[in-house]
């Protein structure tokens, strides 16, 4: 095993064919970033996703690879130009699949079919067909046409965040998390077929469904509903639930931000917020500053009871409220800083470019620069998912347009 | 529980695979379920003086009426199906003895305490390779084992805060409304899954395992692609008026694009035109006459004026004929469906056989998350909950250990199991 191969990362020696496509390129994108030598199939002048925006505006408006986003979902990728309707080049795309250890596309249920290039017909015994569809290949509505948006409203995401103002409507995220949530499914999916693989010698098809995908990523949501039969309600930056909770976000002094986290509650943690609040001169800014030397008393507080003990609720509503004002009393790096120092699981909110320039994600080399050929010179991308210390991958340009 | 006959043994993707699971939580257990749901032998370890509850969901709510305690929690039952539960107090010799025969016997270890917990425990990187060379060990922590705040504390919406994903959810004229969830221990638990497999298929090729150093905060920053590099090669700022307005269309460029109300009390649908044909053949639907917004560029502009054309249709409708009505016009829509309707009501879900429905000694049959994969030879399959604590004790300090129960007996007469 050359050294080279471990640069290259965990998957190298993987071969993978990814027919290109707008919901499935991250799947791409993490098994090519890892080391997997992925050949991007796009139709004759490219795929649409080499003009979706935003666009590096340094190049000319006519030129043929300026989509960031293509820049980024299609890192570490090579790419070829198949006319899948044309005889020769539909044999050529065979003749790459019998290479492939893994197909990887998102094309709607029967469009591959009817060119006689489905899995059905040209899988090779081991080779991994992953199909990435709206709700399944076999589901009659993945013929109907989605987006991002749309996956996220019907698969449940959406449900949960937005405002305590339900006038507003229910938030989705930005940056296709809907699909991005199919995308890490489908690299994991080909992956356990890998591993299928290497125990059976068979390759299979793996059948991912985004509704499927979202409607499993709604953490607590979906066992509140199937345990309690209680429905969760969206509520402004903080979990959705089916009571009202107090407000977990404030505004630091400076204006910015902070995340209060979730309230100290054990012995350890309620001595080191009153030693902060004295530390801070606060504690007579707290009118029910005396139950927390209760609570400490008592050794604590039991989680458990906080849904129905009375003098638990107050304390932890004092809790709270005592971080809050923390939080209001310090600039938002001094109480992100101090209070994870003190030992709380406190934030700021960052904006990417905050994250970006933040002194920890610089330390451990998140910012990962890459050259763009088109541009003569390096820029930053975000950094890979995973650390790896054994064989940790590496990122490079997204295949220009031949 | 008896062993798998003969025939069965290659049927599951992950046949043979054995984890020594300290993780928990969603971020890590979340990881750990899906290889058990595919055939690993997952062995989960909890702490018999702390009664298992380092992990947070250990016996709170959602409970089914009725019931309390250690084994009831709804969440946790969802997150350990199909694993194998054993105690071991850690504190004592005996214990982290115990710990080092099945580390020796393991391929994987995962866990997702704190940066240095385990190393404290005196089960460092190198101390887990000599007990069992090619180990494969997954850390998963909101800022990973290295750097300056290596150990902070986190938990998801600390890690969606500083990612930059608490963020990216919002109106422009409002503060962050941020995940109503943890969705990063979501994403944290199938990366972690992705990066054992990967790592397994190394270890394959090369013979060597290797420590994964998984921080979630990385691994969300990686999830705003196309914005991060407006930023990095535009110089655009995301922190800038008008963002991040998550319900509009950006990367692409789309409008209308955007959740509205429908008829009824906090009833929601989505509507989006990909392109002028489908705006042109919405605002034949909704009986909009305005030439200028032909163009795409017209639109974006008056999105606000766009938004509320929409809406005046859309809140006149239920949320369910809005989506028909459009899917027929090949325009996306998606009413925003509630728990109960994307779980109970859905077609699509239930085609899919999405909530299997699982045992429990005490709970009884519960529904819980399946997965969003179908593989047509090694598909997954989930029949039994979470373990109570220390279940498997015996079936594994003498199955795989080979203690007698004599041994076993002494073990928790010393409070080490």
């Amino acid at each position: 095993m050359s050294s080279d191969a471990h640069v290259v990362g965990p998957l190298a020696g993987l071969r993978v064919i990814e027919l290109a496509s707008e919901h499935a390129a991250y799947a791409g994108k993490l098994l090519a970033d890892y080391g997997a030598e992925v050949l991007l199939v796009e139709p004759p002048g490219g795929h649409d996703t080499r003009r979706y925006g935003p666009f590096a505006e340094a190049l000319p408006v006519d030129h043929p690879d300026r989509s960031l986003w293509f820049w980024h979902y299609n890192t570490s990728k090579q790419s070829v130009q198949l006319d899948l309707h044309s005889p020769a080049d539909a044999a050529q795309f065979r003749q790459l699949v019998g290479f492939a250890d893994i197909v990887l596309e998102g094309e709607a249920p029967g469009r591959l079919s009817a060119l006689g290039l489905d899995h059905a017909h040209i899988r090779g015994p081991s080779t991994v067909w992953v199909s990435v569809t709206s709700f399944g290949r076999s589901d009659p509505r993945s013929a109907e046409p989605f987006t991002d948006l749309t996956a996220v409203a019907g698969g449940g995401l959406a449900w949960s965040c937005g405002y305590d103002d339900h006038s507003l409507p229910p938030m989705a995220a930005l940056g296709n998390q809907g699909y991005h949530t199919a995308s890490i499914w489908a690299a994991v999916g080909a992956l356990l077929a890998i591993e299928g693989r290497a125990r059976t010698g068979e390759g299979q098809l793996v059948d991912v469904s985004m509704h499927a995908a979202l409607n499993v990523t709604t953490e607590q949501a979906t066992q509140w509903w199937l345990v309690a039969g209680k429905t969760v309600q969206r509520q402004t930056g903080r979990h959705a639930l089916h009571l009202p909770s107090e407000p977990i976000v404030t505004l630091a002094a400076d204006g910015r931000e902070v995340h209060t986290g979730f309230p100290p509650r054990t012995l350890d943690e309620l001595v080191k917020l009153v030693r902060w609040l004295d530390d801070c001169d606060l504690r007579e800014r707290l009118p029910l500053a005396a139950l927390l030397d209760l609570a400490i008393e008592q050794g604590g507080m039991d989680l458990a009871k906080l849904y129905d003990d009375e003098f638990t609720q107050e304390c932890f509503r004092t809790c709270r409220e005592a971080i809050m004002l923390l939080a209001q009393h310090h600039t938002a790096d001094e109480f992100f800083l101090q209070g994870q120092h003190r030992g709380f699981a406190v934030g700021m909110i960052l904006s990417p470019e905050e994250t970006l320039a933040d002194p920890h994600l610089i330390a451990r080399g998140f910012p990962t620069p890459v050259h763009q050929a088109q541009l003569g010179h390096d820029v930053v991308h975000p950094g890979l998912p995973i650390r790896f210390t054994g064989s940790p991958g590496r990122i490079t340009a997204a295949p220009a347009l031949r | 529980m008896t062993a798998p006959p003969e025939a069965a043994v290659h049927r599951t993707a992950l046949s043979g695979l054995r984890i020594c699971d300290l993780s928990g939580q969603l971020a890590g257990a979340g990881a750990t379920r899906t290889l058990a749901a595919f055939g690993a032998e997952v062995i989960r370890i909890e702490d018999p003086v702390r009664k298992g509850k380092w992990d947070l969901l250990r016996g709170v709510p959602p409970f089914k009426e009725g019931q309390r305690g250690i084994e009831a929690g709804g969440a946790f039952n969802n997150h350990n199906v199909g694993k194998q539960g054993i105690t071991l107090n850690t504190r004592t010799e005996r214990g982290r003895e115990l710990l080092a025969q099945l580390i020796s016997i393991s391929d994987a270890v995962t866990e997702n305490f704190s940066a240095e917990v385990l190393e404290h425990w005196g089960f460092s990187y190198e101390r887990l390779c000599e007990l069992r060379p090619g180990i494969i060990y997954v850390s998963n922590c909101g800022f990973g084992h290295t750097g300056p705040y290596r150990q902070f504390r986190t938990w998801g919406p600390i890690v969606q805060a500083v990612c930059g994903l608490t963020w990216s959810v919002g109106q422009a004229d409002q503060p962050s409304a941020g995940f109503g969830l943890s969705y990063m221990d979501h994403h944290g638990a199938n990366l972690m899954v992705f990066a054992i497999l990967a790592a397994l298929h190394h270890r394959r090729r090369t013979g060597e395992g290797q420590w994964i150093d998984m921080s979630t905060v990385e691994s969300g920053a990686a999830l705003l692609g196309p914005t991060v590099l407006d930023i990095t090669v535009n110089g655009r700022p995301a922190r800038r008026p008008g963002m991040p307005a998550s319900n509009r269309g950006h990367a692409p460029q789309m409008a209308p694009h955007g959740i509205h109300p429908a008829m009824g009390d906090d009833q929601w649908v989505a509507v989006v035109c990909r392109t002028n044909a489908e705006w042109a053949a919405l605002a034949e639907i909704i009986g909009v006459h305005e030439p200028e917004w032909a163009t795409l560029a017209a639109r974006v502009r008056d999105h606000d004026l766009l938004d509320e054309r929409v809406s005046g249709w859309t809140r006149q409708h239920d949320k369910f004929a809005v989506q028909a009505r459009l899917f027929a016009a090949g325009i996306p829509a998606a009413a925003v469906q509630s728990p109960q309707e994307r779980i109970d009501l859905d077609d699509a879900t239930a085609r899919w056989g999405l909530f299997p429905e699982v045992s429990h000694p005490l709970l009884g049959p519960t529904r819980v998350d399946g997965i969003p994969l179908h593989l047509s030879a090694t598909d997954w399959e989930m029949s039994t909950g979470a373990p109570t604590l220390g279940q498997h004790n015996h079936q594994v300090l003498s199955g795989l250990l080979g203690l007698d129960d004599d041994e076993i007996a002494r073990l928790e007469a010393d409070g080490v199991i």
